[in-house]
């Protein structure tokens, strides 16, 4: 009882849309035809994303004073093999990460002997599952959905890692960070007040750097919610096409968005009869790995290793969406 | 105390970095301290302070503040004015 109202109500947002889709009616528009259902999925989707991505973004910025890199990196560095490992992938889940820093990052890890493998479970968990893509996940999938894709995203990134470092690349890394000297810090004192004004202007300078991306993201929602044949979709991302996984996850790979850009796609094609594991892969794609990101990290290791890193990410993702796809029965 | 020396770690081109390395070189003019401030944008440079977040406040080689855009405010009371 208690459970549904959070899903549906709090996470979910019904309230919003019966107040949304009322208010369009009354404005004249049937919600039920093609411009009508436009204008109201824009206006919804906008909505509800905006409203949880600043309460998400807050609260997600407020654990994350208490995870800096330097802390998660002394952190790892207790622990070895394995347990490392899925310690990465854990605190790369908390751990503030943006891809421009993945190189500071990479060369502080490493700089510091972290073993290669611990650094990139942690790196490949980073961007992949985050806390807001697990509450994003909940409020439109609902949280069985949620809870499998932050499953197996920690477990692509420990295999990765574990992959990673059984190959035994460390000379696959570029030389100046090799000959890099890393210095432990010492903790700073933050206090509650430095908590919550940091993560206060962690939303406004975040929703401000992503509301390009959810515009498209919303926009490119709504004409495939009202204007895109279903039998388009379902031919390409549904049943019909044994291959669809594999699409949506070559076409993910070089693009650049944020989770909160994908979710609105997601849905709309979702609801179209595209499967889960075909939509997941995609957005597991889009997030992890990206044009940008992959320049940016070409410039840490050399090309056989980031080849390697691609490769694992990609076959992991297509992995885990044959996997959704054969669960989306159980678990929605 | 003495300051000798700050240095704001940050990133090249980086509006927020260069605003706090403006800040810091504007506190030490009005209070006529006559130390180096410089804006390090060497990752070498910056790693071996042990930070990863940028950016970040080393006042007379030792960081006092990383992952944090500070005001001006701030800069004042980590100089101690």
């Amino acid at each position: 009882m208690v459970w549904d109202f959070i899903q549906n109500e709090l996470l979910g947002m019904r309230w919003l849309k019966a107040i949304i889709y009322g208010f369009v009616n009354l404005c004249g528009l049937d919600t039920e035809s093609r411009i009508g259902g436009t204008v109201a999925f824009l206006f919804l989707d906008l909505t509800k994303i905006s409203i949880l991505l600043c309460f998400l973004i807050f609260l997600i910025s407020f654990i994350q004073t208490f995870f800096l890199p330097e802390k998660s990196r002394r952190i790892m560095g207790r622990f070895g093999g394995l347990g490392a490992r899925v310690i990465g992938a854990l605190l790369g889940t908390v751990t503030p990460f943006c891809s421009c820093s993945s190189i500071p990052i990479f060369m502080g890890f490493t700089a510091a002997g972290l073993p290669l493998g611990v650094t990139f479970s942690f790196l490949i968990s980073s961007p992949m599952v985050d806390l807001g893509s697990l509450v994003l996940l909940m409020s439109i999938f609902g949280w069985k959905v949620a809870a499998l894709y932050v499953l197996f995203g920690l477990v692509i990134a420990v295999l990765g890692g574990t992959v990673i470092e059984h190959l035994h690349m460390e000379d696959q890394i570029a030389e100046f960070i090799r000959n890099t000297m890393a210095a432990d810090l010492p903790e700073i004192e933050v206090t509650f007040k430095d908590r919550v004004r940091s993560a206060w202007s962690q939303v406004v300078s975040t929703y401000r750097r992503l509301i390009p991306y959810i515009l498209v993201g919303v926009l490119i929602g709504a004409l495939i919610h009202n204007w895109i044949p279903e039998v388009w979709v379902t031919s390409v991302l549904g049943t019909r096409n044994p291959f669809g996984v594999i699409l949506a996850t070559v076409c993910g790979v070089p693009m650049y968005a944020d989770i909160f850009g994908c979710i609105p796609i997601s849905e709309a094609l979702l609801a179209k009869g595209a499967l889960l594991g075909v939509v997941l892969s995609f957005m597991m794609a889009v997030t992890t790995l990206s044009f940008p990101s992959l320049v940016m990290l070409a410039k840490a290791v050399k090309p056989k290793l980031l080849c390697v890193f691609v490769a694992i990410c990609t076959l992991g993702i297509i992995t885990v969406g044959y996997l959704f796809n054969h669960l989306q029965g159980l678990i929605i | 105390m003495e300051i000798r020396s700050v240095k704001i770690l940050g990133r090249e081109g980086c509006r927020n970095c260069s605003g706090m390395h403006r800040n810091a070189q504007e506190i030490l003019k009005e209070r006529n301290i006559d130390a180096e401030c410089i804006h390090v944008t060497d990752l070498q440079q910056i790693m071996a302070f042990g930070v990863m977040s940028l950016p970040g406040l080393v006042i007379n080689d030792k960081v006092v503040s990383y992952g944090k855009i500070l005001s001006k405010e701030d800069i004042r009371k980590y100089l101690g004015a």
